[in-house]
């Protein structure tokens, strides 16, 4: 069952009948499965890795160290939901260490980002601190290498 | 100018070159073609493995190793023998790091062959082992292993095969090209026909981490058998990494010592950079291993099932990383279905005629590929099916 789920992980493009081959199942069973995986909120979403830069696309992304004031109860909670409701928002970590969340932001162009952070995040209240790194250049993410793959390079012989 | 055809042995130039060659250049002008004729693993090697041979560089063990390989290579082997097999091997007496599984079956060969000695081969088999046991002065006899049997070699058949020349028995299993196995049941049966005699094995065991569903049996951890086997394994498809050239054989110390002697001679001693990426796939590398064989795995239980749902008939194999299919019910002979197949369903699977004679009406199909790839394949196939 787990197995299903790592399988998932990996290529989310295998259609129920291939994953009832690949696990000796039913693609039935496999569609109940994933059903209920999406109902309980395991399987949330499958999405393709593009590479934007390669696309011919201009994007900027930056990671947004940020740091709150600790003295209201729930603070993080309440702050989290405000801050991953921004479309601008590609992802939102709660951090151990020097400040509190990590807030990964895309946007059309570097202003486009350091206005995001002015405007929405380092307004919030509890908000103490930001720090903006922006992202150079990305070299491997979610396990996959950015780079143009290489054609398979095995030989043919009767090994 | 100078006769070279008088010049070249008599014996090498009586062999003939590999069949498939034809269907392989024909192969490699087409684009637009998805293969699975390749025998070997899709995985690069490992990183950490790698990374072991780059630190080796680094601290520059640039040198000969001894003979026999290193120590602690030797040792790990030995341990590893023993871990997954139960299998005894004096590390400093009892093993010989060799440039490939190829470069040892070659040895044990030339180890123990006089001329006229017979060495049955149960086929299909690697194509290796009938031309080198000629190259040695051997007589090499080919066995058939029948599909009824799941191409498992049989006890009554391996009886009636056996002559007063009989010097060495091939035990090639797991099998490329069919993927049988043999099971500890199996392996005893074989064995009892060999207790009455002298006849030695050379166990070719390079996929026996690639099993399915069970786990592989050395034929040497069979009662009485350790004694009269040669044990050839390597690296290259267990850990993914046939380019390093690594490889190791195992026996008892008469045996091992003179196909020491040869390599000695021959080879001086298997590539040090690769010794110490070995070294490190045998201390680090269950995980690896383990990754690799559920996927085979996946994609073996997804190409039976898919073959199946085709109508092609398939034993279900339970080794290496090949399948076996029947094609003969389709009214073409081996070679004429594959090339069709490539010429007109644009999808490579090697015939089996490529194993000899015995292939006709079968093909190998390798899942050393992708998901993806397998997919695309299958409906190549299913469409060229069609057409017939
Ligand atoms: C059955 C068998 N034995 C031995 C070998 C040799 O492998 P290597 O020389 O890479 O260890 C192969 C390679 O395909 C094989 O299929």
């Amino acid at each position: 069952m787990d197995d299903i789920l790592k399988i998932l992980e990996k290529d989310a493009t295998l259609t129920p009948e291939a994953l009832a081959k690949m696990c000796n199942r039913t693609p039935e069973e496999i569609r109940a499965m994933i059903a209920e995986w999406e109902k309980q909120g395991v399987i949330l979403g499958r999405r393709t890795l593009v590479d934007w830069e390669r696309a011919g696309e201009e994007k900027a992304r930056a990671m947004i160290e940020v740091k709150i004031d600790h003295r209201g109860a729930y603070a993080y909670d309440k702050l989290a939901e405000r801050i991953r409701n921004y479309p601008e928002v590609k992802s939102l970590y709660l951090m151990s260490g020097t400040y509190d969340f990590l807030v990964v932001v895309e946007g059309k162009s570097l202003k486009e980002v350091a206005f995001f952070v002015s405007d929405k995040l380092s307004s919030q209240e509890i908000v103490t601190a930001t720090a903006t790194h922006f992202v150079m250049n990305t070299y491997k993410e979610n396990h996959v290498m950015f780079k143009v793959p290489t054609a398979d390079e095995r030989i043919n012989e009767l090994l | 100018m100078i006769p070279y055809e008088q010049l070249i042995s008599q014996s090498l130039a009586g062999l003939k070159p590999s069949g498939i060659r034809k269907f392989f250049d024909l192969l490699s002008t087409m684009d637009d073609v998805i293969s699975l004729t390749v025998g070997q693993p899709d995985f690069v090697t490992p990183w950490h493995i790698r990374e072991a041979a780059i630190e080796s560089l680094e601290r520059g063990h640039t040198y000969y190793t001894a003979n026999a390989g290193t120590t602690d290579l030797r040792r790990a082997i030995a341990d590893y023998l023993d871990r997954r097999f139960s299998l005894r091997y004096d590390p400093h007496h009892e093993v010989v790091v060799t440039v490939g599984g190829s470069e040892a079956i070659d040895l044990a060969l030339r180890a123990v062959i006089n001329p006229g000695d017979e060495v049955i081969v149960p086929v299909p088999s690697f194509v290796c082992y009938g031309p080198l046991a000629a190259m040695a002065g051997g007589v090499p006899v080919m066995l058939e292993t029948r599909p009824e049997d799941g191409f498992k070699l049989t006890p009554e058949r391996l009886r009636a095969a056996i002559t007063p020349r009989t010097k060495l028995l091939v035990l090639p299993f797991p099998n490329n090209p069919t993927g049988a196995i043999l099971t500890e049941e199996e392996l005893c049966g074989i064995a009892d026909v060999l207790r009455e005699t002298n006849v030695l094995v050379l166990s070719d065991e390079i996929y026996a981490e690639l099993t399915y569903g069970r786990r592989h049996t050395s034929f040497a951890s069979i009662p009485g058998m350790w004694e009269r086997t040669i044990l050839v394994s390597g690296f290259s498809k267990a850990y993914a990494m046939t380019g390093w050239r690594m490889g190791y054989l195992a026996a008892p110390e008469p045996l091992a010592r003179e196909m020491l002697k040869l390599h000695q001679y021959a080879i001086m001693c298997a590539p040090t950079i690769s010794q110490f990426a070995a070294l490190e796939a045998l201390r680090n590398g269950d995980d690896d291993i383990a990754m690799m064989r559920e996927e085979y795995d996946r994609r073996r239980s997804f190409l039976l099932a898919g073959l199946a749902e085709l109508g092609i008939d398939c034993y279900p194999a339970e080794g290496a990383f090949y399948l076996y299919p029947h094609i003969g019910k389709f009214g073409l002979t081996s070679e004429e279905f594959c090339e069709r197949l490539l010429y007109e369903g644009r999808c490579a699977i090697v015939p089996g005629t490529a194993f000899g004679d015995v292939g006709e009406g079968y093909a190998r199909i390798s899942y050393a590929y992708s998901m993806r790839h397998l997919e695309e394949a299958l409906l190549r196939i299913g469409n060229f099916l069609k057409t017939l």
